[in-house]
């Protein structure tokens, strides 16, 4: 499994940082997300994938 | 043609009575509008996500009709992308989840300076105006950049901005005024930059009226939301002693009760509206271009599809995908900045008054029925 995601649908509403924070961070700048592990898996990465708002996270 | 639910009846913490009958259905508005109701998690995600519903609406409270609008400069809550995002990127980075955490003392100490003041409060006191809406309010100037001797000030343009009981006119005149101060404070912060968010804004390339526009926003959206959640919160806390010993007890649980508690309340339930850019299908049903839908995030929230035991508060449970900020491109951009000061406020206010309790029988506390963003009016307190 691979964490993917999609810096032009994210809305930087933080809520995959605040589920997965080891996993997610945010752009200092425009807040945007930023992966840290694409490897990474468990049920925060899930809660981050179903929390995500504009569904820029995706796991193949 | 039913009318929008509004009725909370004798379950002031419940979703209106009949919300959640039909997943899709049409309603008629307090205004005489008709429009597409929508109460069921995941048409409300559908619907929110997708942005050919489109933002760029005004009306629908009072008597004022839906239209389509230009949005006002800075309004991004009114605007559809391109220029939403642009708007939005140039402020995220403002609210980010690492920046929260660096707000944290902050904070603390604002909540610890209200809970000194409610002390030195005559008994009964109101936590209303000695606690929920001061904290945000003065977090909001914190955040902005407003200089301490106008907090004052901008805390009753702010209060006065949001007891929406008065007439349009009064409205749109606390708004001109607030708008008069927030000209004449970016004036002199192009004369001399501090360190707050409108400061890191002067270079950003946007114009006085996008920055005025921003604040204003900021200030709304920032403001009475996280107040009523506060006193609301702390209203039902105190009819779940169990639940509120749990908020006491453990700060990993005061985490788990904020979107739980936000869950439950949805304060903000109907009042968003989109507008249908073309036509569009939903749930099997034809939504014609030009027709206004609002979603129902309370009923989402309440969904047995979203979660088991919906109805019931559990402060434990893990946090749900809930719908209490929104859903999609506009999710409320200062959420984690709300979730930081509730985590902050209501276990320091249990801790410091365990005695808390309510001075009124429950029927008499005055519930906001009439208003867009749900909670109550005063909220008298003994401990």
């Amino acid at each position: 499994m691979v964490i993917t995601v999609d810096r032009e649908r994210c809305a930087s509403s933080g809520q995959c940082a605040l589920a997965a924070p080891e996993v997610f961070t945010q752009d200092e700048e425009d807040g945007r997300v930023v992966l840290l592990d694409e490897n990474a898996t468990g049920p925060e990465v899930r809660r981050a994938i179903t929390g995500c708002p504009t569904q820029a996270i995706r796991s193949t | 043609m039913r009318p929008l639910p509004t009725d909370r009846g004798t379950c002031p913490f419940d979703p209106p009575a009949g919300m959640a009958d039909e997943p899709l259905s049409r309603v008629r508005l307090a205004n005489g509008d008709d429009v597409w109701l929508v109460a069921r998690h995941d048409l409300v995600r559908q619907v929110l996500g997708d942005t050919r519903f489109s933002s760029e609406i005004d009306g629908g409270f009072r008597d004022v009709p839906l239209h389509a609008v230009r949005p006002e400069p800075g309004m991004f809550i009114q605007m559809d992308p391109p220029e939403h995002t642009r708007l939005r990127r140039l402020l995220a980075g403002r609210f980010t989840v690492q920046r929260m955490h660096r707000l944290r003392p902050r904070i603390e100490q604002i909540v610890a300076e209200r809970l000194d003041a409610l002390e030195r409060a005559p008994r009964p006191a109101d936590l209303v105006a000695e606690f929920a809406l001061p904290i945000p309010s003065l977090v909001i100037c914190e955040l902005l950049g407003v200089p301490y001797a106008e907090r004052a000030e901008f805390q009753r343009a702010g209060a006065h901005l949001m007891s929406l009981t008065g007439s349009l006119e009064e409205l749109e005149q606390s708004l001109m005024s607030l708008g008069g101060y927030l000209t004449e404070l970016i004036a002199r912060k192009r004369a001399e930059p501090g360190d707050g968010l409108l400061d890191d804004l002067l270079d950003s390339g946007l114009s006085d009226e996008e920055l005025i526009g921003i604040a204003v926003l900021l200030l709304i959206a920032g403001h009475e939301t996280t107040g009523n959640m506060l006193a609301l919160g702390t209203l039902l806390l105190l009819q779940h002693p169990a639940q509120l010993a749990l908020v006491r007890q453990s700060p990993e649980t005061a985490k788990t009760a904020v979107d739980e508690l936000l869950r439950y309340l949805s304060i903000v339930d109907v009042g968003m509206y989109r507008r249908a850019s073309t036509d569009l299908e939903l749930d099997g049903q034809v939504i014609r271009e030009d027709e206004f839908v609002t979603c129902s995030l309370a009923a989402a929230n309440r969904d047995p599809a979203l979660l088991e035991r919906p109805d019931e508060l559990d402060v434990t449970r893990p946090k749900a995908p809930h719908v209490a900020f929104g859903f999609g491109p506009h999710q409320c951009i200062g959420q984690n900045l709300a979730r930081l000061e509730m985590e902050i406020a209501y276990p320091a206010l249990f801790r410091r008054l365990p005695g808390l309790r309510l001075a009124v029988p429950l029927e008499k506390v005055p519930f906001k029925n009439d208003m867009a963003i749900y909670g109550v009016h005063r909220l008298e307190v003994e401990w």
